[in-house]
C-alpha cells in the first residue's frame, strides 16, 4: 500500500512536533524514521497509525484520505517499543486478538484461527511459546511476539515505534537482521522508527532523517550516509569533524586565512565544514595552509585516532590516520581534507 | 581510629544477624506486649468464653432461629450492599480518573466521607433523608417504596459505608494501566467495549475483587449507621451485631460471645482471602 | 487505607481531552452518562446525608442550634469525647510508632503475622471489640470479682472507653507507617548511627522528618475515627448521662428521645470534624506530592 504525507503539522501546544511535512512511501518498502528525540518521527508515525491527529494536511492510504477513518478502521499493525502485550492472556491469545475482535461477518471459525495463529508463530519461530504468558519470555521473545499479533490481522501497513529500544546490544542486531528478512519475506509496507542511526541505515530500504519536526533528507542509506544534503544529517549520521569557517567570494578560510578549498555555490559570511574523520590528511606543517598539533594518539589497530588541536578550537579535532604514518605528541602537522563539505552556518 | 562509643549492635536474637539500627528488641518487645495486651487478650477471651459452652449449646445458640435470621440478613445484605458498590465503584473509578468535568476533584475528595463520618452520624442522616416524610424517603414513597425501618434501608446504610473501598483499590490501578495497551487493542480493530472488555477489565479484576471483599468485611461487622435505619424487628430487620449487643444487655454473655465467634471467624476468612487476591494483584498487574 | 501517603497517589491522570477523535475515549453520549451516573450515585449517597445533617441540625434557626451545644450533658460528651480521643491517639502514637519501627526497620521470623495482627481491629466488627472488654472487666467478666473487691471501675466509666477506642483505632497510625517506612528502607539511619547517633537521637532526627506527613495524616484518621467511634463505645459505656456518653452516643440518645434538633445540633459537631479531617487530608496529600 502506498502512503502519502502531504502537509503534515502537528501542534502540542506551543510545540511544533511536525511542521509541513510531506513524504511519499511506496508499496512495499521498508522506511526507516530515523532523528532524534524531539524530531517528530514518533508523531509522524502515530498520526499515519491514527492515535494522533495533524492539525493541518492530508494522509493517503492508496490515494484514499485516511484521517477520514479511526484507528481502528485503517488496518494498520503497531508494535511498541515496550511491546504492550496482554499480560493476561496466553501468547496465542494475544496473537489471536486481532482476530477475535472482528466484527461478525468478517469472523474466522476457530479451526482458520487457530491456524492463522500458529503459521504466525512459525513465521517469527516461537510456535512451542504458545501457551507461555508474556512475563515468562525474554525481550526478543515479547517483541517477536508482538510482531506476530500485529501481523495476524494482515495489516496494510507495519508501524514500529523504537522496536529494540527496549532490548540490549546484543538481541537488539540479532532482531534487526531477522526483521529485515522477515520483511524481505513478506513484503509489507513497513515504517520503523529509531533514533539509532546505525540501525536504520542497516535495514531499511531508505531512510528519512528528520530534524525538528521537519525532514532533512530523504534517500537510500548509502546516498544519506555519503551525499548528505544538510549539516544536521551529515552530524548526525556517521562521524564528523566540524571547523567554522568564512567564505569570501567563494575561497574558504579559517582564522582569516585560506586554507585551499574554495566553496562555489556558499554565500559570502560564516560557513561550516565539514570532513569524515578518514577523509582529512595530514601532511607536513609546510605542505598545508590549515595547520594543528598533535595531542593524542589512540587506538593500536590498523588506523589510529589521532587528537590535533587546531587554531582557536576548544576542542581537538579526532582524524583517522592509517598505522604506518608516524606521528608524535606535540609534533606540529598539516591538515588537508580530501573530501568535505561546506554548508551555510 | 576507635568506633563510635554510642553505636549499639542488636546481639544475635531468634538467629537474626546483628543489626546497625538500634533497638530491635526493645521496640519488638514493646510492640507484642501491646498487641498482647489490647488485641490477643481480649480476642481470646472470646474464645475462652465460647469453650465454656458444650458443643450442643454452641451449635444451639448460633442455629436458633432469631440467630440464623440476623446472620443472614447481616451476609446477605452486605453481600448485596458489596455488589452494588462493586458496580458503582467502578463506575465512579473510571470517571474519576478518566474524566475531566466540573466539580471532578471535589468528588473525588467526598468519596473518603464514609471513612471519615462517624458512623452514628450517618446513621440519623440516612434514616432522616429517607424517612417517609424525609427528602428521598417522599420521593420514593409515591412509588410505593419504603427505605426506612426495612431491609432495605440497612441496605442503604451498607452500601453508604462500603463506598469508598472499591473506589480507591481500583483507582491507582487505572491510574496505572498502560496507555499503550488500549492504543494497540484500537490499531488491532477493537472496538471501544472489546477494548474495555477484554483488555480492561481483566487486568483491574483483581483491585475489583479486593475492594468488594473489603466492603464485604466492612459491611458485615456495621453497627452504627445501620441501627438507625433499620426497624430492628428480630427475625425480620435484626443484624446480628445488634444480637450481640441485646443478648449482652440481657447478661446472657455465653449466648453474645458464640455469635461474635461466628462473625470473627467470617472475618478471619474475609481477611484471608482479602490477602490471597492482593497477592494475586501484585502478579497481574505488575509492568511487563 | 494504609500508605495513602507516599505511594501512588502521584497523579498521573490520563484526563482524555476533548476535540480530535481519540482511541481511548468512549463516545461522547456515553461519557456524559457515565458522569451523571456518577453525580447522581455520589450526591444522593454522599453528599444528601451529609446536608441533611445541617439542615436538620438548623431546622429551627441558629439559637437552638447552639443552645443545643451548650446544654450541660452536650458539654459533658463534648468533654468525654475529647478527652477519650485525647488518650487514645496519643496511646496509639507511642505504640504504633514503636511497632513501625520494629516492623519496618528489622527482619524476623513472623513478621507477616504480626502485620496481620494489626490489621486485626479493622476487620472486626466494633461491637466485638467493645463485647471483648465486658468479658474481661464487666461484672461477670473474668476480672470482675477482682475489680470490684478493689473498687476499680473499668467498663461502665472512662477506662473502659479508651480501651474500646484504643483497640478499634490501633491499626491506623501503624498502617500509615509502615509501608512508607518500608520503602524509605534503613539507609538514613545506618547512616546516622556511623556517625555516632544515638538511637533514640536517631529517630528524632532522621527517621521522624522523614515519616512526618504519613503520621500526621495516620494521627488525622485515628483521632476522627476515635471521636466517632460509635459501636464499640456503645457497649462498654453504660450510657450513663453526663458521664459516660461521647459525643456519637450522645446523639443516639437525642435522637430516640426525638430531639432531633438537639442530635442533629451534636452530629453536625462530629460532621465539621470528618470535613475537616478531609481537607487536612487533601491538603497533607499536596504537600507530601509536592516533596
Amino acid at each position: 500500500m502506498d502512503i502519502g504525507i502531504h502537509n503534515v503539522t502537528k501542534r502540542f501546544g506551543a510545540f511544533n512536533a511536525l511542521d509541513n511535512v510531506d513524504l511519499e512511501i511506496k508499496s512495499g518498502e521498508l522506511v526507516a524514521l530515523l532523528g532524534p528525540s524531539g524530531s517528530g518521527k514518533t508523531t509522524l508515525l502515530r498520526i499515519i497509525a491514527g492515535l494522533e491527529w495533524p492539525e493541518a494536511g492530508h494522509v493517503l492510504f492508496d490515494g484514499e484520505d485516511a484521517l477520514a477513518r479511526s484507528a481502528r478502521e485503517r488496518h494498520v499493525g503497531f508494535v511498541f517499543q515496550h511491546y504492550a502485550l496482554f499480560r493476561h492472556m496466553t501468547v496465542f491469545e494475544n496473537v489471536a486478538f486481532g482476530l477475535r475482535v472482528r466484527r461478525r461477518d468478517k469472523r474466522l471459525s476457530e479451526e482458520e484461527l487457530r491456524a492463522r495463529v500458529e503459521r504466525l508463530l512459525d513465521l517469527v519461530q516461537l510456535q512451542w511459546l504458545a501457551e507461555r504468558y508474556p512475563s515468562q519470555l525474554s525481550g526478543g521473545q515479547r517483541q517477536r511476539i508482538a510482531l506476530a499479533r500485529a501481523l495476524a490481522i494482515e495489516p496494510r501497513v507495519l508501524l514500529l515505534d523504537e522496536p529494540f529500544g527496549a532490548l540490549d546490544a546484543k538481541v537488539r542486531k540479532e532482531l534487526r537482521r531477522w526483521l529485515r528478512n522477515l520483511h524481505d519475506d513478506i513484503h509489507v509496507t513497513s515504517v520503523f522508527v529509531t533514533h539509532d542511526q546505525e540501525e536504520a541505515l542497516e535495514v531499511a530500504d531508505r531512510v528519512v532523517v528528520m530534524d525538528k519536526g521537519r525532514i532533512e533528507q530523504i534517500g537510500k542509506p548509502r546516498d544519506v550516509y555519503e551525499h548528505p544534503a544538510t549539516a544536521f544529517v551529515h552530524e548526525f549520521i556517521g562521524e564528523s569533524i566540524v571547523i567554522p569557517v568564512t567564505v569570501e567570494h567563494t575561497v574558504v578560510l579559517y582564522e582569516g586565512k585560506p586554507i585551499g578549498i574554495d566553496a562555489p555555490d556558499i554565500a559570502d559570511g560564516a560557513a561550516r565544514l565539514f570532513v569524515r574523520p578518514y577523509d582529512m590528511g595530514i601532511v607536513p606543517p609546510d605542505r598545508a595552509a590549515l595547520k594543528g598539533i598533535v595531542r593524542y594518539i589512540h587506538g593500536l589497530g590498523s588506523a589510529r585516532r589521532v587528537e590535533v588541536a587546531l587554531g582557536g578550537e576548544k576542542r581537538p579535532i579526532e582524524v583517522d590516520v592509517p598505522r604506518r604514518h608516524e606521528l608524535t605528541a606535540d609534533q606540529e602537522v598539516g591538515l588537508v581534507p580530501y573530501r568535505y563539505r561546506i554548508y551555510a552556518a | 581510629m576507635q568506633p563510635p562509643a554510642t553505636a549499639t549492635v542488636s546481639r544475635p536474637f531468634l538467629g537474626r544477624s546483628p543489626s546497625v539500627v538500634p533497638g530491635f528488641g526493645i521496640t519488638l518487645g514493646v510492640t507484642l506486649a501491646w498487641l498482647a495486651l489490647i488485641v490477643l487478650i481480649p480476642l481470646s477471651s472470646l474464645f475462652l468464653k465460647t469453650a465454656t459452652l458444650s458443643p450442643e449449646a454452641f451449635w444451639a445458640i448460633i442455629t436458633s432461629r432469631r440467630a440464623l435470621n440476623a446472620f443472614k440478613l447481616s451476609f446477605g445484605l452486605s453481600l448485596v450492599a458489596a455488589m452494588i458498590n462493586l458496580v458503582f465503584g467502578a463506575i465512579v473509578a473510571w470517571a474519576l480518573v478518566r474524566y475531566d468535568f466540573r466539580g471532578r476533584r471535589l468528588f473525588d475528595a467526598i468519596v473518603d466521607i464514609p471513612f471519615a463520618l462517624p458512623t452514628a452520624v450517618a446513621g440519623i442522616a440516612l434514616t432522616t433523608l429517607f424517612a417517609e416524610k424525609g427528602w428521598l424517603g417522599s420521593i420514593l414513597a409515591q412509588v410505593g417504596i419504603k427505605v426506612s425501618f426495612t431491609p432495605l434501608g440497612i441496605l442503604v446504610a451498607l452500601v453508604f459505608i462500603g463506598l469508598p473501598f472499591v473506589v480507591r483499590t481500583v483507582q491507582p490501578v487505572l491510574i496505572d494501566l498502560d496507555v499503550e495497551l488500549e492504543e494497540v487493542a484500537a490499531t488491532l480493530g477493537a472496538n471501544r467495549l472489546q477494548t474495555l472488555t477484554r483488555v480492561i477489565l481483566p487486568m483491574i479484576a483483581p483491585a475489583l475483587l479486593t475492594g468488594f471483599a473489603l466492603a464485604f468485611a466492612r459491611a458485615v461487622g456495621e453497627y452504627g449507621s445501620v441501627i438507625f435505619i433499620a426497624g430492628n424487628l428480630p427475625n425480620v430487620s435484626e443484624i446480628a451485631p445488634l444480637l450481640i449487643v441485646i443478648r449482652l444487655e440481657e447478661f446472657r454473655y455465653a449466648d453474645a460471645t458464640a455469635l461474635a465467634v461466628v462473625m470473627l471467624v467470617a472475618s478471619f476468612l474475609i481477611l484471608l482471602t482479602i490477602n490471597r487476591l492482593q497477592r494475586w494483584s501484585e502478579q497481574r498487574t505488575g509492568r511487563l | 487505607m494504609a500508605g495513602i501517603i507516599g505511594r501512588s497517589q502521584r497523579r498521573r491522570t490520563e484526563v482524555v481531552p476533548e476535540g480530535a477523535s481519540n482511541v481511548r475515549q468512549e463516545p461522547a453520549l456515553v461519557r456524559w452518562i457515565i458522569i451523571a451516573i456518577v453525580v447522581v450515585f455520589l450526591g444522593v449517597f454522599l453528599v444528601l446525608p451529609l446536608v441533611t445533617v445541617f439542615q436538620q441540625a438548623l431546622a429551627h434557626g441558629v439559637m437552638p442550634y447552639l443552645e443545643a451545644l451548650v446544654e450541660t450533658d452536650a458539654l459533658a460528651a463534648i468533654r468525654l469525647t475529647l478527652i477519650v480521643a485525647a488518650i487514645s491517639v496519643s496511646l496509639n502514637l507511642v505504640f504504633g510508632v514503636i511497632a513501625a519501627w520494629a516492623i519496618a526497620k528489622f527482619d524476623f521470623f513472623g513478621k507477616s503475622v504480626l502485620i496481620t495482627l494489626i490489621d486485626l481491629p479493622f476487620s472486626v466488627s466494633p461491637v466485638i471489640s467493645g463485647l471483648v472488654f465486658v468479658l474481661l472487666f464487666g461484672a461477670q467478666g473474668y476480672f470482675g470479682a477482682f475489680l470490684q473487691e478493689h473498687d476499680i471501675q473499668i467498663i461502665f466509666a472512662l477506662p473502659g472507653l479508651v480501651l474500646a477506642t484504643v483497640l478499634v483505632t490501633f491499626p491506623f497510625i501503624a498502617r500509615e507507617l509502615i509501608p512508607l517506612m518500608q520503602e524509605q528502607g534503613t539507609q538514613d539511619e545506618e547512616a546516622a548511627i556511623s556517625l555516632g547517633a544515638s538511637g533514640l537521637q536517631t529517630f528524632f532526627r532522621v527517621t521522624l522528618p522523614n515519616v512526618k506527613w504519613a503520621l500526621l495524616y495516620g494521627v488525622l484518621l485515628c483521632n476522627a475515627r476515635a471521636m466517632g467511634e460509635f459501636g464499640a463505645v456503645s457497649v462498654v459505656s453504660g450510657h450513663i448521662r453526663g458521664e459516660t456518653n461521647t459525643m456519637p452516643l450522645y446523639v443516639e440518645i437525642l435522637y430516640n428521645e426525638y430531639q432531633f434538633v438537639a442530635a442533629f445540633a451534636v452530629a453536625s459537631l462530629l460532621a465539621l470534624l470528618a470535613l475537616v479531617t478531609l481537607i487536612a487530608k487533601a491538603l497533607l496529600e499536596r504537600r507530601a506530592a509536592a516533596e
